[in-house]
Order: C-alpha cells, then structure tokens, then sequence
C-alpha cells in the first residue's frame, strides 16, 4: 500500500471535512455557541479535528453497531472504561458526531476533581464533558441528550494492565437514573484501549498527598493499538424496583451485555489479527 | 380619585433602584431611601438620607403607610468591612422586616445575588433554588450575603403576611452598575486567571429592572433566581467586551490569593477567586414560568455597551 504523503498536522487541521461534520448535529447551544455545561460549539470543531486524526490514524477505530443509537432523544451511553486517560470517552463521542445513521454530540460525565485543574478542566467542558454530578445527568437527560457515563469511573480507567477486560464495581446511579428518567441504556464495549497505556501499579499514598484519586505506575508510552468499539441493542427498565438489590440485579443485567460485547470485540481482533498473519505468510 | 400605593425602595442611590424607581413612580408613590446619600429624583420622589440601624428609621415608617417595601440597599463587599456590612446588610434588614411586620406592610421585595450558592468545582449546572446556599463555606466575606437570605427565608416561612420575595440575580451589567464582574467588562484591561474560564451569565440591568417591577407587581411570594438561558465563558465575555486581559497565575490557590491581596483591585478582590474558577449556573426557569418573563437583550448588546465604552 502507498504510504500518504499527509502530514499528521494535514490530517489535524483539515478544516473543510470538519465544517461539514459539525454542521449536521443539532445541538442546544445559546447565542454565544455556549450550553448550561460549558458545551461550546468553535472548541468542539477544534478538538474534533484532533479526535479525528486519533480516531482515523492512530486508534484506526471500527465501529459497530451505530444503528442502535437512539437517533433522537434522552439515553444513556454505559461503556467499559479504560486506558489511564479519558481517550475511550473522546472516541465513543467521535463515533457518535461522526455516525452515518444520526449524528449525535454526546455529554460524558467524569471525574469531579477535573474542573479543578487549570486548562483541562475548561477544555473538557468546552468539548461535552461535565462533572459527575447526578443532578447533572438529570438535567441532561430531561434535555434529551445522549450521555456517557462510565459506572466503573477510575476502578475502570485505571485499573492495572493484568486486569485488562475485567469489568471492575460498577456503580448503580446510572440505573437510577435510567429508570426515574425512562432512558434506554446502549451498552458499550471499547476493544484495545486497556493497551494502548499500560498500569503495573498504584501508589495509593502518593495518591492521597497529591490530591488525587490514583498515582497509577505506568510505561510513559502510548502503544499504538487498533480500537473497536461495540455498541448493543438498548435495554430498557422500568421504574418499578422496591429495593436496592432489585437495582443491583439489573446493573448485573447491563455488565453482562457489556461482558458479552467486549467477548465478541476480542474474538474479532484475534480473527483479524489472525489474518494479517496469514496475509504476511 | 384613588389614591396611589405608597412603596418604599431602599438602595435609591444605586443604578438599579433609580432605574426601578424611574419606572414605577407613574403609578406609584415612590419614598427612597439610601444609607450613603439623599438622593435627588425628582419631585414626586420623596427621598431620605437614613441607616436602617438607627432609631430614627422607624420614623420614615411612623410618617408613611406603606404598600410594598423594596429593599435594594445592600452594602457589597467592596464596600466597607466585613463587621459594618454585616450589621447593614443582615441586622438592618431584620430592623426592616420587624418595622413591616409592626407597621402592616403587606408585601416585600428582596434583592439577594447567585454569590450565595458559591463557586465550587463540585457544582452541578442550573442550580435551582432548593440548591443548599455554600458561599460561608468559601468565604467569610460573603457570610452576609447568605446570612441575609436565611434571615429572608425564616419571614417568609414564619409570617407570611409578609409576602416576601426573594430574588437571586445572576452578573447584572449594563449602564452605570459597579459590581465587580460588570467592572471587570468596563475596564480596559481585566485579571483572568490562568487556565479557567468559568462558564457565566449576564442580565442586562433594564431587563433586572423589569424582572423587579414585575415581581412587585404580580406578587408570588417565594425565592426565585434570576438569569437567561444563554451563557458565556469569562474569558470570552472580556475579549468581546473589549477589554485585554491580564493572565494571573492560578496554582497554586495560595499565589493567586497573595497576589489579589497585594494588587488590592476593586474588580479582583482575594474573596472572588473561586469565581473566577469554577461556574454558578442558575436555573432561571421557575421565575421565567411563574411571572411570564423573559429578558429583552441579549449578550450582544451587553457587551456591545461595553466596547463603546472602550
């Protein structure tokens, strides 16, 4: 194959291709381009063209199974979590603003200490995401946007590399909000991200004196991995529980999709690892 | 002929209780008062100079009968000290509320500011009025602010003949307002802090005015914010508004709070910090809804008043 004489800041400040792409989602936005969460429409066409070369380039993303995003109104994205850095999350979204069936600008939710740190904080709300607050997602949900919520938070993203493709404690808010808001849940599973930045160890005490929620021990390199990401068929429940195990059982309900996505996520890498082999051979 | 309803509006020398007072004199008789000056408005606008902690304040009471009371007097915390403010802006108002409660005033307006929920990173977006109030935990300069609105809540519950409404505004800006974040849009070169550009709201100060007037005129006890539905980050609000900005160092918190200690700023004072971090959204839809209001200018003419001024 023909190597592309395309720079990496080419294919990063293609500006035409992206015009094109943010100008089909509709998205509640005031005068100044701005949302209640800080959501802002000129960042968003910026980052995306950043997101873009990671998704097409880097990660070589395939994605499967976009024609079960609701192509209007309130859902809740519920994916696995990994790789040490919010990358999976900006990916899903790519997918989403980018998905040929309904394009949607997605809302993420993340960790509450991020506001706190400066330039960061300001860059993800600008780009969708808003603090893991339940009143947040309420609020979004009541808005009718598609909102990403990782229930394993930093269990998952962070979790070390021997621990790669094991759902770790998920928290059950997300199925609260689900039922009290009559949201489908869109189980997500994100192949090849565990990868990408690998964890041997976390300094629980270092953690604690800088403030933050892990001090993770990593290889200071991103390893180049191919991504795929699988969306399921929404699920849907009722807000008709009585008790917080009742709740449990139904989290259990979503994990096992997400379980059963990753299964055919890895058996399709290997198969198409297999093949490259073959094609060397 | 019947007589006309006799209001009185504390604040009178501020920009936004002449503008108030301006509008409702027509139907009104206006009694302005003001702790700093005796202010001229005109002659259907009588007008005393008069602290609400002295005795003598009973007698603006004694000499009208009252309707309505506006109370838009508050010392800001540019102003003054923090022992003076607190006896102004809290013990002056419960004066005010024991003298409506003696004197029958069967209905009170309160001006409060979204300075009283705080600014945390941990707040969630469109805080609503049920939102617990956590500037005090922030700030000891801000105690008054809250104290003034728990103060408020506890006459509206415990005598409701009172009819007490609490207003809680987002950044109002516009001609002649002084707080600090319209100062910072009027000044040709504004302190931003590094790295954050806190989401914001603005109202134009006629579309306050109107939201008073109508608040007064409807009269649905209760406590509602105040703000639109449009946003803006703070460091885009002072580009567009003219101003060139001045980048001061935000970490760590210790550096930025010696720094405003030692520029001593008007328009960048060490309580505000956290202001100037993390977003106050507020959720102006239960006062939009009740009484029918929607404000009539836009950011783009906020800001545009603000350039000419450049």
């Amino acid at each position: 194959m023909a190597k592309s004489n395309t720079s990496i800041i080419d294919k990063i400040l293609n500006r035409n291709e992206m015009d094109d792409i943010v100008n089909v989602f509709p998205n509640k936005v005031g005068s100044q381009g701005y949302d209640a969460w800080g959501f802002n429409m000129k960042n968003m066409k910026n980052n995306m063209r950043f997101t873009k070369y990671l998704y097409d380039s880097f990660y070589k993303v395939e994605a499967f199974g976009l024609e079960n995003i609701p192509k209007e109104g309130r859902c809740l994205i519920i994916p696995n979590h990994s790789g040490q850095l919010p990358f999976d999350g900006m990916l899903i979204g790519y997918a989403l603003l980018t998905n040929q069936y309904a394009p949607r600008a997605p809302k993420a939710m993340v960790e509450r200490f991020l506001p706190t740190v400066p330039f960061i904080g300001n860059w993800l709300s600008s780009v969708g995401a808003v603090i893991g607050d339940p009143i947040n997602c309420e609020r979004m949900l009541d808005n009718e946007e598609a909102v990403v919520v990782f229930p394993e938070g930093v269990r998952g993203s962070n979790k070390l590399y021997k621990l790669k493709y094991q759902l770790q404690r998920f928290g059950s808010g997300f199925m609260h909000l689900a039922m009290k808001h009559n949201a489908p849940i869109i189980p997500v599973a994100v192949i090849g991200m565990e990868e990408t930045i690998r964890s041997y160890a976390d300094l629980k005490p270092l953690a604690k004196v800088l403030g933050m929620p892990v001090a993770p021990i990593v290889i200071p390199w991103v390893f180049p991995s191919k991504v795929y990401l699988y969306f399921g068929k929404p699920m849907y429940f009722k807000n008709d529980v009585h008790k917080e195990s009742d709740v449990k059982e139904r989290v259990d309900e979503v994990k096992a999709a997400i379980n059963k996505l990753i299964s055919t996520g890895l058996e399709k890498r290997n198969a198409d690892i297999a093949d490259k082999k073959n094609e060397k051979k | 002929m019947e007589q006309k309803k006799k209001i009185l509006v504390t604040g009178a020398a501020g920009a936004l209780a002449k503008k108030v007072i301006d509008k409702l004199k027509k139907d009104y008789k206006i009694i302005a008062i003001d702790f700093r000056t005796k202010v001229d408005l005109g002659i259907p606008v009588e007008s005393y100079k008069v602290d609400f902690n002295k005795r003598i304040f009973e007698d603006v009471f004694r000499e009208h009968q009252f309707d309505a009371i506006i109370h838009l007097g508050r010392i800001s915390a540019q102003e003054l000290n923090r022992f003076t403010r607190y006896n102004a802006n809290v013990i002056g108002t419960k004066k005010l509320f024991d003298l409506a409660r003696k004197y029958n005033v069967p209905q009170t307006l309160v001006m409060s500011t979204y300075f009283v929920y705080g600014a945390s990173p941990y707040n969630p977006s469109l805080l609503d009025e049920t939102t617990p109030l956590k500037a005090s935990e922030l700030t000891m300069d801000l105690v008054d602010s809250v104290e003034l609105e728990n103060l408020s809540s506890i006459y509206l519950y415990k005598h409701p003949e009172l009819h007490i409404t609490v207003l809680r505004p987002c950044n109002i800006a516009g001609p002649g307002v002084r707080n600090t974040f319209s100062l910072l849009l009027s000044e040709k070169r504004s302190p931003v802090l590094w790295g954050f550009s806190p989401l914001m709201q603005f109202i134009h100060i006629d579309d306050m005015r109107d939201a008073i007037c109508t608040a007064f005129e409807k009269n649905i006890p209760g406590v509602y914010n105040v703000a639109p539905d449009d946003y803006i980050g703070f460091q885009d609000a002072i580009k567009i508004a003219g101003s060139q900005r001045i980048q001061i160092p935000s970490v760590p918190p210790s550096l930025t709070e010696g720094i405003a200690r030692f520029l001593k700023w008007k328009s960048f004072p060490p309580y505000l910090i956290n202001y100037f971090k993390y977003p106050v959204i507020i959720d102006g839809s239960l006062f939009a809804k009740t009484f029918d209001f929607k404000p009539k200018k836009t950011l783009e003419d906020i800001f545009t008043y603000y350039r000419s001024l450049k």
